[in-house]
């Protein structure tokens, strides 16, 4: 600032004025900018965020004025309700298993593909991210087809004399769980791999060959410098992970739909029923309490974040305010 | 690190047995959409059909109405795409290019707005559209899907314009070009590698999206989507299975044909979304 003001009175004043209009009329430009985005943020957004928090507060169909205003009634039921619980649970089941199963085999594919040597690698990284891009609702029916108790798998099994009689894979309420979370990793896990390596590449070549000069085999280096440089990217994996397997309405609505009698029913398959089904939300469509289970899963998504978030954020931020005093240093100059 | 030669074989073959398996679920759908019914309970694990059913796309395209459904998603992801690109990119302009007074707060709020607890806000967002008029048609559902703050490709535009030479600016400033002019003719076809990421991944995202169509068609079967339109047809034909292996194909080629050209676009801008 006081750079500028000396700045300013050495030259002449008519610069000083053309400068400071020149300034002005670009940040009226960056408010014209924004303006789109922030319009279209505060209506479809944060108003939409808002209300879900306010919905939760009243018994309400959906249809007619909301007038029924029953405090915090929606919660107590939540938390009652077995349901709920059971939605819960199986939540965390799916978000644990697909975070174990998915991150972890990632890690695995994306060490052997990180070879240098290995020919052939994009071939494979592509393969491997293929049901990445694909639609999971679709991926749902087929994969619903696969295992039905008719299916392909198992006729497979029955062909190589593995079974002797067909297995409910989907109907069984364990067994389906199991099919969910081996499913949503193999959807998954592409992604994962290209997070860990880009973590992998971005480890310098040096310490690899340092390693190798002080006699180090493929298992130390792994143990002893890539595992440890592969930390903070690895919270954000598994944060990542976490976060997008609360999100398993695709996939569990098309491959189970919740079935057999709610025994794989998620919590947000648990809001939708509630919230658009009547038929699967106990025989009427309850907008006041999925908006509350919607809050409870918010809160439940707000307290992963910031648990898992808190070592690799808080780093980024710290980087963001460096950059900005850069930023700022040469401004003044 | 792998220095034995039997070893590097004993990966290949391992990596190549593993990826048939990991894509057989879908060399099984393109197989199985050209059975007949009868076949396709029958045939047990074999994969190769006598003869290549072909009609069942056109039964599919035509009497199962995937082909209304197939227009309905590329209008929807197409204008989705272009709603997003539009406003990230002049959000990522204004937060990385210019000074203004308010810039920080906003940079705060954009971050902060990934951490907000959002509840189930479909809801509203349900109830909004059909306030506004809009849910008889599908601009209903591209309002939706591309509204809310892409946070992702804010911050992705606004480094990559931070990033670039102050020079730029002040040579086209000279010509007497205004912000517009300098935005859309020299800034915005320099980012083109950004705009083509976030092309692709919203693609991919909004071609996949599922729950904001279903919900917001549940009363207008002629506005449904690929994903949703098949969820339907399950429900309507359930015996119908090359039927909806062939549904399954028409809704799937699409994005994998894409990505399988533009890979390396989208595996880049997945991986430069982590690292940052």
């Amino acid at each position: 600032m006081a750079n500028n003001l000396e700045l300013s009175q050495k030259s002449t004043s008519k610069d000083t004025s053309n400068l400071k209009t020149l300034q002005k009329r670009k940040a009226i430009w960056a408010y014209i900018f924004l303006a789109p985005q922030i319009i279209v943020f505060f209506i479809f957004s944060a108003y939409p965020i808002v209300m879900s928090y306010v919905y939760s507060f009243y018994e309400w169909s959906g249809i007619g004025p909301l007038n029924d205003f029953i405090g915090l009634a929606n919660y107590q039921q939540l938390l009652t309700s077995e349901r709920f619980w059971n939605s819960a649970l199986v939540s965390i089941y799916y978000i644990l298993g697909t975070t174990v199963l998915g991150v972890g085999g990632a890690l695995i594919l994306a060490i052997i593909l990180n070879d240098q040597k290995l020919k052939s690698k994009g071939f494979y990284r592509a393969i491997y991210f293929l049901p990445v891009v694909t639609t999971t609702a679709i991926v749902g029916i087929i994969i619903g087809s696969i295992f039905g108790i008719n299916g392909f798998f198992n006729q497979l099994l029955v062909d190589f004399n593995i079974i002797d009689k067909p297995i409910p894979w989907l109907t069984d309420p364990v067994l389906a769980v199991i099919i969910l979370i081996v499913i949503g990793s193999w959807k998954g896990l592409g992604i994962n791999m290209v997070y860990w390596l880009a973590g992998l590449q971005s480890i310098p070549n040096e310490l690899y060959e340092s390693a190798q000069l002080d006699g180090a085999g493929f298992w130390a280096t792994l143990r002893h410098v890539t595992l440890p440089l592969l930390k903070p990217i690895a919270a954000v994996i598994i944060l990542l992970s976490l976060v997008s397997g609360i999100n398993a309405f695709d996939l569990v609505k098309t491959l189970t739909n919740g079935g057999p009698n709610f025994a794989t029913e998620t919590m947000d398959l648990f809001i939708y029923n509630y919230a658009f089904s009547s038929q699967l939300g106990g025989g009427q469509v309850r907008m006041g309490y999925a908006s509350a289970a919607g809050v409870l899963l918010g809160l439940f998504t707000f307290v992963i974040s910031m648990v898992f978030g808190a070592a690799s954020f808080g780093k980024q931020i710290i980087k963001l305010k460096g950059n900005k005093k850069k930023k700022g240093g040469v401004k003044a100059l | 690190m792998i220095t034995t030669k039997s070893a590097r074989v004993m990966i290949h073959v391992f990596l190549l047995l593993f990826g048939i398996v990991w894509i057989y679920p879908f060399v099984w759908m393109v197989f199985s959409s050209l059975k007949t019914n009868k076949e396709f309970l029958t045939s047990g694990t074999k994969l190769i059909p006598e003869d290549f059913q072909w009609q069942n796309y056109s039964e599919a395209w035509i009497t199962a109405n995937f082909s209304g459904y197939f227009w309905n998603t590329v209008i929807f992801t197409v204008s989705t795409v272009i709603i997003v690109i539009v406003l990230s990119s002049l959000t990522g302009y204004a937060l990385g290019r210019i000074d203004f007074p308010g810039k920080k707060t906003i940079m705060i709020c954009v971050v902060a707005i990934m951490f907000i607890p959002k509840g189930y806000t479909i809801i509203p967002l349900f109830k909004l559209v059909n306030a506004m008029g809009l849910d008889n048609s599908i601009l209903g559902i591209i309002v939706a899907e591309s509204s809310g703050a892409h946070v992702l490709f804010i911050l992705m535009f606004a480094s990559f314009f931070a990033n670039l030479p102050k020079s730029i600016e002040e040579a086209a400033e000279i010509d007497g070009a205004g912000v517009l002019t300098i935005f859309t003719k020299v800034m915005l076809p320099l980012s083109m590698p950004i705009v083509a990421t976030t092309a692709i991944m919203q693609f991919i995202w909004t071609w996949s999206s599922f729950l904001v169509p279903l919900v917001l068609t549940i009363s207008k079967p002629e506005l449904r989507t690929l994903a949703v339109g098949m969820e339907n047809f399950v429900q309507t034909y359930a015996v119908d299975f090359s039927g909806m292996a062939a549904g399954a194909t028409i809704s799937l080629l699409p994005v994998m044909i894409i990505f399988i050209i533009m890979q390396r676009y989208f595996i880049e801008g997945v991986a430069g979304a982590v690292k940052s």
